[in-house]
């Protein structure tokens, strides 16, 4: 299709299915076309960027993978099956899992709380008919849910309320890899952290991806696109105008991609 | 693997840093005890009632005591439920006058018509609950259906049942009960002193203080309140489950009108005005936050308490009538303020 896509396969051996494909995807509101003919694969074990300047089209793309709005046209597949979503709890059951950067936690509850919300356990037999909880078992589960994405906090029953703004992205994080997703979409997760959490955060990433989950980065924070990413895909205009790999390129080139200026220049990298 | 370890020693000594590090230790100290200083004021203000006036030590006070505390305790219950959430039930009190009213009118009907004792009682029981939660519901689908505030709708309805409760006997009271609303005032166990109307609201309070705490109703009342996006996006159906919360509230206020018609033998048309004023104060000062997501049985229990200890208190001590109010709003901005030392540190 063209060398972006082939190297992909190349660094993922083997022609090994996409968990996530996006298959000409469009969005047109009337006359506007916010996306124009997107395609891009998402294979495991990979981290891949969307960048772009504001109005390229991430929020957009975005939406239309965590199932808040819908494609004109084009599809959408998971493990190579295509899906149609009607609401976020539709993209969240085939394993489309969305951390956005409000993070959607409740803070006076506790962490095992949070991780559970929507999908509370209650005990077996009559108590449990009522809704009795099973704390112990939520607990539990939660302390290896959270090592399994090597998060530590010192307690889950914490109240997230009290954590800082890094733990919370762990504990959102965590939640989404807990709720089994195939792939986890997170949107600037670092905007509103400091330096040093940006690298936990970064650190976070990677051990996500080293579980074998994809993740679809989507930030406006280059130079941290530029280190953990495999792939970036760059929109402009609500086109797919470059597919980069950072080990094969340089910041200044991604940058000079999502200004536009490596087009009028007539580069190619697709 | 090294930086990974790294990383996980780096979150688990933030964590321990976030808990401790720059906070100031009084404010340390009012978390660590949490709402349990209500429990200390209680303590206090039992003491120092007691020195003043030693009769309140007599099983006579403590009878005052408690019965003035049912309505506003059961009216309480609800309440926390509600504010949990981050709303609010103005209407709980007129709820209370209203449901009663409307099943002692029907007692009254039955006994004129045909006197089989038994289906009379069960029959207006069933509808003072059945018009407590009714109004409930109402509350709660104008408030999620139209997205309307819970403040604005709820005074609204306050002020609507208020007029209803008046239509319903032409604003006279009715006396003739069956003999069992006025056993169900006056009968008590261990040997006169837990009456049953303080038995019912305590065992009230126990369950719904269960439902608060340990199961998935309480734990998703806690996650609305504390923040609706993510209780909408975790999958919850916040608008149904809002609309169950008043309609617990209602539904207690049904139960609390039964009581108070029981206390009195009669329904009065102003039964429960202002009431709801003593609910939300006894919430506030158990700890709950009005803006949701904090709050517990326990402590509206204690906040109950500290209200009908300061109106018994200050008569048995003499004190004018007029200071009871002032007293008791005194302790709900006092309750705030020490909620809001107790809260500030980096936790919202």
């Amino acid at each position: 299709m063209d060398s972006g896509e082939q190297s992909g396969a190349a660094a993922s051996p083997g022609l090994e299915q996409p968990v996530l494909e996006v298959r000409g995807v469009s969005k047109r509101y009337g006359s506007v076309h916010a996306l124009r003919d997107i395609n891009f694969e998402i294979h495991r074990n990979e981290v891949v960027g969307l960048v772009g300047d504001n109005g390229a089209g991430k929020s957009t793309l975005v939406n239309i993978l965590s199932g808040a709005l819908h494609p004109t046209s084009g599809q959408i597949l998971v493990d190579g099956a295509p899906v149609s979503f009607k609401s976020a709890t539709d993209a969240r059951d085939v394993g489309i899992e969305t951390v956005y950067q409000d993070l959607a936690l409740a803070p006076d509850l506790s962490i095992w709380a949070n991780l559970f919300l929507g999908r509370e356990r209650t005990v077996s037999g009559p108590l449990g008919w009522l809704g009795w909880l099973d704390r112990r078992a939520m607990m539990s589960r939660s302390v290896e849910d959270l090592d399994r994405t090597k998060i530590h906090i010192a307690s889950v029953s914490s109240r997230v309320g009290r954590l800082s703004g890094g733990q919370r992205q762990a504990v959102a994080v965590g939640r989404a890899v807990a709720w089994g997703s195939r792939v986890l979409l997170l949107d600037e997760p670092t905007a509103a952290l400091g330096v040093e959490q940006q690298a936990k955060v970064g650190d976070l990433i990677r051990t996500v991806s080293g579980h074998g989950i994809p993740v679809l980065l989507i930030s406006h924070n280059l130079p941290q696109v530029y280190e953990l990413c495999d792939r970036v895909v760059v929109l402009f205009h609500g086109r797919v105008i470059a597919e980069l790999r950072p080990k094969e390129t340089d910041l200044d080139s991604i940058v000079s991609w999502i200004t536009g200026s490596a087009m009028l220049a007539g580069k190619t990298a697709r | 693997m090294l930086k990974v370890e790294e990383h996980q020693r780096d979150l688990a000594e933030t964590a321990e840093e976030d808990e401790t590090g720059g906070v100031p230790w009084f404010q340390r100290f009012m978390e660590r005890i949490g709402a349990l200083w209500t429990l200390g004021v209680l303590v206090v203000l039992i003491v120092a009632f007691g020195t003043v006036a030693p009769t309140l030590y007599t099983k006579a006070a403590w009878l005052a005591t408690a019965s003035f505390a049912v309505e506003y305790l059961i009216l309480a219950i609800g309440q926390t439920f509600v504010i949990v959430t981050a709303g609010i039930d103005l209407a709980d009190g007129a709820t209370l006058g209203f449901s009663a009213m409307a099943g002692s009118l029907l007692m009254a009907n039955m006994l004129g018509s045909h006197d089989s004792g038994g289906l009379t009682v069960v029959a207006g029981i069933l509808l003072m609950l059945a018009t407590g939660a009714g109004i409930g519901l109402l509350n709660g689908l104008i408030i999620t259906k139209m997205k309307l505030p819970p403040f604005i709708v709820t005074l609204g309805t306050l002020t609507a049942v208020t007029g209803a409760t008046d239509l319903l006997n032409n604003g006279t009271e009715i006396t003739n009960l069956p003999g069992f609303v006025t056993t169900l005032g006056t009968a008590s166990v261990i040997s006169g002193w837990l009456p049953v109307p303080v038995l019912v609201a305590l065992a009230l309070a126990l369950v719904f203080g269960l439902v608060l705490t340990r199961t998935r109703f309480g734990l998703r009342t806690y996650a609305i309140g504390s923040n609706e996006v993510a209780a909408r996006r975790a999958g919850i159906d916040v608008d149904r489950h809002l609309v169950r919360v008043y309609m617990i509230s209602g539904l207690l206020a049904g139960v609390a009108g039964l009581m108070v018609t029981a206390n009195f033998s009669s329904a009065s048309p102003i039964a429960g005005a202002n009431d709801e004023l003593y609910a939300i104060a006894a919430v506030v000062i158990g700890g709950a936050s009005i803006f949701g997501g904090r709050g517990t049985i326990f402590g509206t229990v204690i906040g109950t308490a500290i209200i009908a200890l300061l109106t018994t208190g200050l008569v048995l001590a003499n004190v004018q009538p007029f200071w009871q109010q002032v007293a008791i709003g005194a302790v709900v901005v006092g309750a705030v303020a020490v909620d809001r030392v107790r809260t500030v540190v980096g936790t919202d």
